[in-house]
């Protein structure tokens, strides 16, 4: 178990020592998911008014497009010289590569969703600050669904040509449930007062869609990794 | 070049040196491979092999391109699950040894697996860590086998291919791995780095380790290699013993091969 985070803990480590010196994946994330914002608000927001009940779609669709875009970039750093082969040959379960690029792409969203909430708080004019905890775990429990599926597809089509489109085209369609439960949750979060009933069994829905999708690969990495 | 003193023809079992730990104890004398194939579709790329490679032994992997070298290479490194036969490493499989087996693999493919962002240091400390070996201990003495003491701190994409090759054997050996395998080692490097590269992988097989060194420069291979395998259209062709004539020795085993109907 101590090699497997060890190992774990290296990728994350190394990759973000790429990323301090190359900025690549984290300021066209970050950018993109501003940008998405940006044109949600010119589109929904009239004369100052939003459209009532648009903000949390907006989050949640500006969340997992820009990770689908660091999803894509953070295997493609793999292929190149392709180093992914050196991981692999690494003496610690493969799944460990798995999750340290996993806890990679957590964290990069988690930056995203800090500089994104209160864009959003703040162009739709909404509360969502008034439930933090619960806005919090709805929030890492979703990325973390989101970014255990697409860090599995992203390895997966690592030797594939097409990747760059068919990773969106595999990965939407699994993640609409992260997409339903985070737009639900967060909305629920957003009613006078706030439903939180509601926002709690969408929390947990989430939990059960973690456990099975991070279970899940673990459980198929290595084998997918294998030629 | 000097050589271990030798025991029932084979050399003795390597001294780790200092600071060089080995977790664990799976370790192995003898690679075996029966009945290996690999198909990819329809298309065989590794087709029937059967072969036993010892410690001490440089066995020059010869062939054309597309005769399955790097296939093969892939399989022997647990990259690459066959399609039937099986590699015994020992008398156990690389399923019943698990991630240990990996520790005592060490591998050199044309693609580098160096992260072109980082420094030759930081590659190389990276490296170690992921092996569970201390940086301080290993890093700069393989630079410095490197020729790359004093371009540790520069970034890797700023190297010449020459620069990249050796500081790659340097990670592939970082771990001292029973088994290494080498695919095309000498592209790019100038004669004084052959000279050196080929010194080196001498020094392995005589500390122990099992070479395997696929490439299609017979002259390049002619003088270093024990054994010479040659692949053909994906199937071992020859596989013979001795040290010189590579040339002569792969165009009679590929000559053979055509008489026989073993070459496609």
């Amino acid at each position: 178990m101590a090699v497997f985070i060890r190992t774990a803990l290296l990728v994350l480590k190394k990759d973000f020592a790429i990323e301090m010196k190359t900025g690549e994946i984290l300021y066209t994330t970050l950018f993109f998911a501003v940008s998405c914002v940006l044109i949600f608000s010119f589109a929904f927001v009239r004369e100052g008014q939003p459209i009532e009940g648009a903000s949390a779609g907006i989050l949640w669709i500006s969340v997992l497009f820009a990770g689908s875009l660091a999803l894509g970039r953070t295997f493609e750093r793999e292929r190149y010289g392709e180093t992914i082969k050196a991981l692999l040959l690494a003496p610690a379960p493969r799944a460990a590569i798995y999750v340290g690029k996993l806890l990679g792409i957590v964290l990069l969203l988690v930056a995203a969703e800090l500089l994104l909430v209160p864009m959003v708080a703040f162009l739709f004019q909404e509360p969502l600050f008034e439930r933090p905890l619960l806005l919090g775990a709805l929030m890492l429990l979703g990325t973390i669904g989101f970014a255990s599926a697409g860090t599995l597809f992203a390895a997966m089509l690592l030797r594939s040509r097409a990747r760059t489109v068919l990773l969106p085209i595999l990965l939407y369609p699994i993640t609409v449930p992260v997409m339903i439960a985070g737009v639900l949750g967060t909305r629920a979060l957003l009613e006078a007062p706030p439903a939180e009933a509601m926002a709690g069994f969408w929390t947990w829905f989430l939990v059960f869609y973690d456990v099975v999708f991070v279970t899940l690969s673990l459980w198929t990495f290595e084998p997918l990794m294998t030629e | 070049m000097p050589r271990a003193a030798q025991t029932d023809g084979r050399p003795p079992p390597r001294q780790r040196p200092e600071g060089v730990p080995r977790a664990v104890s799976v370790d192995f004398e003898r690679v075996e491979l029966a009945g290996l194939s690999r198909h990819f579709g329809r298309r065989r790329a590794v087709s029937n092999i059967s072969l036993a490679i010892r410690r001490g032994d440089i066995v020059g992997l010869l062939g054309p391109n597309g005769a399955g070298k790097s296939t093969l290479i892939g399989m022997l490194a647990t990259l690459i699950a066959p399609t039937s036969g099986t590699i015994r490493y020992d008398a156990a499989s690389a399923d019943q040894m698990g991630a240990d087996l990996r520790r005592q693999i060490g591998l050199l493919a044309h693609e580098l697996h160096l992260y072109t962002e980082l420094s030759a240091q930081q590659n190389l400390e990276f490296f170690a860590r992921l092996y569970g070996l201390a940086p301080d201990a290993v890093v700069a003495p393989a630079l410095a086998r490197a020729g790359l003491s004093d371009r540790a701190p520069d970034m890797v994409s700023g190297f010449s291919r020459g620069m990249r090759q050796r500081l790659a054997l340097e990670r592939t050996l970082l771990h001292q791995p029973r088994l290494v395998l080498l695919d095309e080692p000498f592209t790019g490097l100038d004669d004084q780095a052959v000279t050196l590269v080929s010194s080196r992988l001498r020094d392995l097989a005589a500390g122990g380790a099992i070479v395997v060194l696929a490439t299609h420069d017979l002259d390049l291979a002619d003088g270093l290699v024990t054994r010479v395998a040659v692949m053909s259209g994906g199937r071992l062709v020859g596989d013979e013993g001795g040290t010189a004539g590579v040339r002569e020795r792969y165009r009679a085993l590929v000559q053979q091969a055509k008489g026989g109907g073993g070459v496609h």
